[in-house]
């Protein structure tokens, strides 16, 4: 695609939009600069539902497959629900709530995320340079989720799929209610490690602080070490530190409705 | 929901504008709380108590009645101030129905806001060598523009701003709460305490008063007893982790420190900035950007963290 100039929008002075809720009739601002595939836009001065339009006019209208995001600001809602395979780079920092519900897109944040990054996502890959919040990649169903710093409590929470990595250390309660997927944590653990998890495995490199409700020390397989190699490999982490493995004991499945002294009746 | 937001500036004698820093990252996080907006900020102490007294809610109805009961309760209020052997140095009148006085005194605290208190629909607001707070409804900006504070030079505060879960919309429960009856002492918070009424009825018996029905009072009374037996504010704070239940993540600032207390479940947000020569923290990165308008490194404090700065 040849370098393409628009008409844009006068962006005027910048409304109070926190959430992306208010500027129900905002139009398009067309301020990208676009070169063949790739097209990059300032931020700085735009609300948050211009700058999630500005990506979709971008991404579906316009075909372009890579866009570069310049000072984000810490917005919160940037990049949710893109549902088409393409590159997306943050120059800095998002807020609360970012790239929810995404399908497909390969994302680069060049900062840190707020809480629930990656919320729902489907499939696609998101690299964190930075630390991340409470509740990252919560109900993830596939994709890649991959923080090079810290994360806060709660991580894949009731996660369906996919894998989180996370460099750093990881809050309280994380794999909390997990049902599918993996998670590679190569820090430090907080309490209740996988409290009541179905499945799933969750791999720690450092201490874990407790273990949650019915989360056990799993057995290692060679289908273990060749994921963590692969993905190790995949985001040039270098090599991969010793894991412990953490699985659901499955005590919970099956709800035990007896009392201590009635169990002794029945056995 | 509500949101919270702290800065202290570190080594730099106080003379930063704090007061607009803080209106900044309270504005930014309006979404969180649209109902009221509170500042506690802090100056370079002076031998002079300043204290800031509210004479009538911002709510109550502006009846023929009004502008004489605000008058009649300054005159009781001042009266109170001198019979508790304080001298006025000076006065000045904030809004309609909020004045500062700046006294010469050397006595008992807590005797001195009694002695105010006993005028009714009369609350202390803050008392200290170095604290104000200020809290009214509507947004940072407006309560900002309202009480003058773009101009307000100091050294730390921390601010609020509420979105009302558990009691009425006014003055008497906005944040920041003072301590009383410790001087220079002021709590912001965000969550629900759960045994509020527990330790509502165990600090009421050790003779402790509550201005509002707000449960986040609770903690500002809580520490001031804890400090009253003998601990460090920081200590209290660790203490407050086990006795108080619920989720929260709170502020507290005392005349030269700035410190946040958060739950073990770590339900409720904290965003973190360490610079050399600041710490800036709230419930969202996009206040601290608000006054840092570069790329920064920030996190999210872990559950049951107690942290303290000092100036």
């Amino acid at each position: 695609m040849d370098t393409v100039k628009l008409e844009s929008e006068p962006l005027g002075e910048p409304i109070y939009d926190a959430r992306g809720l208010v500027e129900l009739d905002a139009r398009v601002p067309k301020v990208a600069e676009i070169h063949g595939e790739h097209a990059q836009f300032d931020a700085r001065n735009m609300t948050t539902r211009r700058i999630n339009m500005e990506l979709r006019w971008l991404l579906y209208e316009l075909g372009v497959r890579e866009v570069t995001v310049l000072n984000p600001g810490a917005r919160h809602s940037l990049g949710a629900g893109i549902l088409t395979r393409c590159k997306i780079n943050f120059e800095g920092s998002l807020g609360y709530f970012a790239l929810g519900m995404i399908d497909g897109p390969e994302v680069r944040i060049a900062g840190r995320v707020g809480w629930s990054a990656c919320e729902n996502m489907m499939s696609g890959v998101v690299v964190i340079e930075s630390n991340a919040g409470s509740l990252t990649a919560a109900a993830i169903r596939g994709g890649d989720v991959v923080v090079k710093g810290q994360v806060g409590a709660r991580t894949g929470i009731d996660q369906k799929g996919g894998t989180v990595i996370v460099l750093g250390d990881a809050g309280s309660m994380t794999g909390f209610m997990m049902q599918r997927g993996r998670q590679i944590l190569c820090g430090n653990v907080g309490p209740g490690l996988g409290d009541s998890m179905y499945d799933g495995e969750i791999y720690v490199a450092g201490s874990v602080k407790s273990l949650g409700i019915d989360c056990v020390e799993g057995e290692w397989t060679a289908a273990d070490t060749e994921l963590i190699e692969r993905k190790f490999r995949i985001y040039g982490l270098g090599s991969p530190p010793q894991f412990q493995k953490f699985v659901c004991g499955k005590k919970l499945y099956n709800y035990d409705a007896l009392e201590p002294s009635e169990r002794k009746l029945v056995l | 929901m509500c949101g919270i937001a702290g800065v202290i500036y570190r080594n730099q004698n106080g003379g930063q504008r704090i007061g607009r820093d803080m209106t900044s990252m309270l504005q930014s996080m309006r979404h969180r709380g649209p109902d009221s907006t509170g500042f506690a900020l802090y100056r370079a102490p002076t031998e002079d108590l300043i204290v800031r007294i509210k004479l009538a809610d911002s709510t109550a109805p502006r009846d023929i009645e009004f502008e004489h009961d605000v008058r009649r309760r300054r005159r009781d209020a001042e009266s109170r101030l001198r019979a508790a052997g304080a001298k006025i140095l000076s006065t000045e009148s904030v809004n309609e129905y909020t004045f500062t006085a700046t006294l010469e005194y050397d006595g008992d605290i807590k005797r001195l806001a009694d002695y105010v208190e006993s005028v009714p629909h009369t609350e202390v607001l803050s008392l200290g060598h170095s604290l104000e707070i200020v809290k009214d409804l509507g947004d940072a900006r407006s309560v900002s523009s309202a009480y003058g504070l773009d101009d307000y030079f100091g050294s730390h505060g921390i601010g609020h701003v509420r979105m009302a879960t558990e009691s009425d919309v006014d003055i008497a429960n906005a944040h920041p709460y003072w301590a009383y009856p410790f001087s220079d002492v002021a709590v912001v918070h965000n969550g629900q305490l759960t045994n509020y009424h527990q330790w509502r009825r165990r600090l009421e018996a050790n003779g402790h008063r509550f201005a509002s029905m707000c449960d986040s009072e609770i903690i500002a009374v809580y520490l001031a007893n804890r400090m009253e037996n003998g601990d460090s504010l920081e200590d209290a704070m660790h203490h407050s982790l086990e006795d108080l239940d619920g989720v929260f993540t709170y502020m507290c600032v005392s005349e030269d420190a700035l410190g946040v207390a958060k739950d073990d479940l770590a339900a409720k947000p904290l965003v973190l900035y360490e610079g050399d020569d600041m710490v800036a923290l709230a419930s969202e990165e996009i206040a601290i950007r608000a006054i840092i308008d570069r790329e920064i490194e920030t996190y999210d404090p872990y559950e049951s963290t107690v942290m303290v700065w000092t100036l």
